[in-house]
Formats: structure tokens, sequence, C-alpha cells
């Protein structure tokens, strides 16, 4: 092999690179977050799953349905009535954005910019 | 065919995937074991091929020059197209790897009235080979706070500048949009470029096809099918990879798998196809040595050392009665015959 003295050590850092998450983690997958659930409701807008997957779509519907066509309406479901709101809505039940919102947007190192404009009320 | 068989390729392979994963306790190999065997082979594969290349002597200095050669003090040197040392070696390197500086040298042969052939630069590769290398570079990285936990925080800032135009929920990437605008791009060039339609091989093809159904299933959890993907699991399952324990927590959707077996699929490719010049771009001698021919010598590896340098001199001593008797000049006369 010639030119060892280059190549080795490219390719180790280059395996070093790739394998990058595996040093970064020691092992340590951390724990998986577990968003806080509301004590006094059982049911939200959708089945859970549905709501896990796909509600940051259901919040930008409803903000293009109300600040954009003007249907502020309620929406009703299984005879519960629901405001398409964030804060009136949502963080009625999900009292807290710190405990529910952040727990997975912090471990998916996802960003919402709900918050540039909405307010996240803090308990007193 | 050479279209064909590719797309076809690409397109079994998806449905392997999508069609395998929704069979019961099919999870596991899909999401864990076709990962990890495909990762180790890309790794062993990888470091394999690039041992490979560096066992093979090279026996000359062989750099492409494209300019002005070292020479007299008045003549000025072209320092990239024509590097004598290793800093300027470096130079030309770096502007390689990070520019794809010399396809710019992408030419198109052009006859004009008179008749007039011209060779100029066509800098569509260049352009579309930019972007898409890029794009993808990002999407890579990007993938990283999947991988990482606590996700650091470049990443927040790679993940804000990405979804800077704040289209739609979840956040419309730029690079989605320009990997697979590069990749039409591309694809398109194969086909509407005479020339470069006759080179192209299914190994051309197949890599671009793959390419995009990753990314086109990437885009189509990311924004239009999500049900069953929940961002949770997927970074459990993609930590607990990472991390030696995997998991896979709870259902995840068909298109999920689809995406993970096709980049599996890439990772295997990659060592046994030419997308090894991410590797191969290194170890270009065309493009890795500095053209001093004249002030180092070379000395060819693969010479025999019991064979002893033979100049002209020692060769004329050895046969010069023989050449002088075939009449054949001579640089050093015969000495002169004492007469008895």
């Amino acid at each position: 092999m010639y030119d060892s003295g280059k190549i080795i050590p490219g390719l180790i850092i280059f395996v070093l690179f790739v394998t990058f998450p595996v040093w970064y983690n020691h092992g340590d997958a951390g724990a998986v977050p577990k968003p806080e659930m509301p004590k006094n409701a059982k049911k939200c807008v959708l089945p859970v799953a549905q709501m896990r997957a796909e509600h940051m779509q259901l919040l930008l519907d409803w903000r293009d349905e109300v600040l954009r066509q003007g249907e502020w309406g309620f929406i009703t479901i299984d005879g519960k009535p629901f405001q398409r709101s964030l804060q009136n809505a949502c963080l009625k039940c999900h009292t807290s954005k710190k405990k529910f919102c952040d727990k997975c947007h912090i471990y998916a190192a996802v960003n919402p910019y709900c918050w540039d404009c909405h307010f996240a009320r803090v308990k007193k | 065919m050479k279209y064909t068989f590719p797309l076809g390729a690409v397109i079994v392979l998806a449905l392997i995937a999508w069609l395998g994963s929704q069979i019961p306790g099919m999870q596991y190999l899909f999401g864990v074991a076709v990962p990890y065997l495909a990762m180790a082979l890309f790794l062993g594969g990888f470091c394999y091929r690039v041992v490979h290349w560096a066992k093979s002597p090279v026996p000359f200095h062989i750099p492409t020059t494209c300019g002005q050669e070292y020479s007299l003090p008045w003549i000025k040197q072209d320092k990239l197209e024509c590097p004598v040392n290793t800093s300027q070696v470096v130079a030309r390197m770096f502007l390689e790897i990070f520019l794809f500086r010399s396809l710019w040298r992408n030419t198109k042969a052009m006859v004009y009235d008179g008749p007039k052939l011209t060779y100029e630069s066509s800098k569509w590769l260049w352009l579309f080979g930019l972007l898409f290398h890029y794009s993808l570079l990002i999407i890579i990285i990007r993938h990283m706070r999947l991988f990482l936990n606590p996700v650091p925080g470049f990443l927040h800032g790679l993940e804000f500048a990405d979804g800077i135009l704040q289209i739609g929920a979840p956040n419309l990437y730029l690079t989605d949009v320009t990997i697979l605008l590069a990749l039409i791009l591309l694809f398109g060039r194969r086909l509407t470029n005479r020339h470069v339609r006759y080179i192209s091989l299914p190994n051309d093809m197949f890599p671009l096809f793959l390419i995009f159904a990753i990314a086109s299933t990437g885009i189509m959890m990311r924004y239009f099918f999500r049900s069953e993907v929940d961002i949770i699991n997927i970074k459990q399952l993609a930590l607990g990879l990472v991390t030696l324990h995997p998991v896979i927590a709870g259902k995840l959707s068909p298109i999920f798998y689809t995406h993970l077996f096709l980049v599996s699929t890439l990772l295997v490719y990659f060592p046994f196809s030419k997308l090894m010049h991410m590797g191969g771009i290194f170890l270009s001698p065309t493009r890795n040595l500095a053209n001093n021919s004249r002030m180092v010598r070379h000395i060819n590896p693969w010479n025999d050392p019991n064979i002893k340098p033979h100049p002209y001199s020692a060769y004329e001593d050895e046969f010069r009665e023989n050449m002088v008797e075939m009449g054949i000049p001579v640089e050093k006369p015969l000495p002169e015959k004492t007469e008895d």
C-alpha cells in the first residue's frame, strides 16, 4: 500500500465522521419524551395517533380558515364544541406549553413558529 | 433498456419494502437488520475500495495540467492549473472538492458557419451537480436531528435556515425542492444532450432514480401522507440504532420503511459503483499530484532494485567495437591500435 501515512488517517477520519452519532450519544438514547396529558379532558379533536402525526397541519388549516377566510365559528366533535384556536382551545386542556408542546418539540428539534405571535401562558 | 431496467429495479425495491414491512414481524428486518447490514457493507466496502486503490502503484506523476507550468521567473505560472508544490495542490484539490472546479472544463463542440469549430465551456453539469451535491449534504446533516440527543445547536440553525420560507406545516425545506429539481435537471441533461445520452448507462440512471425515490418518499411522509409518521417513534428507532439498542416502539408508516430501505440500498450500492467518486476524488492521481517531474525525481514504485541504470555511455562501451565495425557513429572512438 502506498501513501498509507495519508490514506489510513483519512479513512479513520471518514469512518469516525460517518459513525459520529454513535460517539456523540455514548450509547445513551435518553428518555423518550412523555408530554403531560390533561387531567380534565379525555378526548381531543382527533384520535391520538392522528394528532401525534398531523397536529401541525390541523393547526395550520385552522390558522388559514380563521385568519384568511374569517371562519371564526366552532367545530363540533362528538357534541362538544371546539373553537379553532391554539390559545382558546388547545391550551385550555394542555395548559402548559412547557410540559406538553416543548417535550416532543425539543426531542425532535422542531421549532414551530406558533410562538412568534402566540403567547404561552405561564401558570401562576 | 437503460431506462427501464434501473427504473424497474427501484420500483421493485420500493415494493419489497412497502409490502414486506406490512407483514407482521418483518418490521425488525426492515427497521433494524437491513440498516445495520447496509451500514456495515458501506463502511467495509468503502474502506476496501480505498485500500485497493492505494495498493496500485502510480508509476509516473500524471497530473492533468491545463495552464502554464512553473518555468522561467518572467513567465507567469498558473498555480492552480499546474501546481508544483503541496500547497498549490491542496488549493487545487480544495476548489475541486468544494466547488467542482474542473467541471468548468466540460466543453461543448459547436460548428458555426465558416466552418468554424468551437469548444465552449458548458456549465450546466457544474451548476446542476453543485445544486445536487450541496442539497444532499444539507439533507444528510439535517437528518442528524434524528440521530443525536440532545440535538446540538448548529442543527437548529440549519433547520431554521432551510425552512426560512415558513411555507406549510411542517415547514417546507428549500433543499427538498432543490434536490428534486437538481435530479430532474441532471436526468434531463442525460436525455436531451445527444452525446451524453449515447454514453449514459443503466448504472448512471440507477443512482439518479434511486436518490429521486429516496427524496420523494421523504418528502411524501413529511408533507403529504403523515398518517403513522410519528416523529418521536422514528427518532426512538434512529437513536436506538446508533446506541446499539434498537427498538421499534410503534407502528410506522410503510413509506417510512420504504424510505429507510432505499437509503440502505443506496449505502450498499455506494462502494460498488460510480458513487465512490466521493472517496475517489481524493485519490485521483491526475488531481492530487504536483507537476514537479522536472524538479523531483519520481521513482517508479515497482522498479526492480536489482536492475541498475544503464546509461548510453555504458551501452557504447559495451558495443563500441561492433558499432564501429557496422559503421555506426560513436561518441568515443575506439582506442587506437598500436601497430607492432
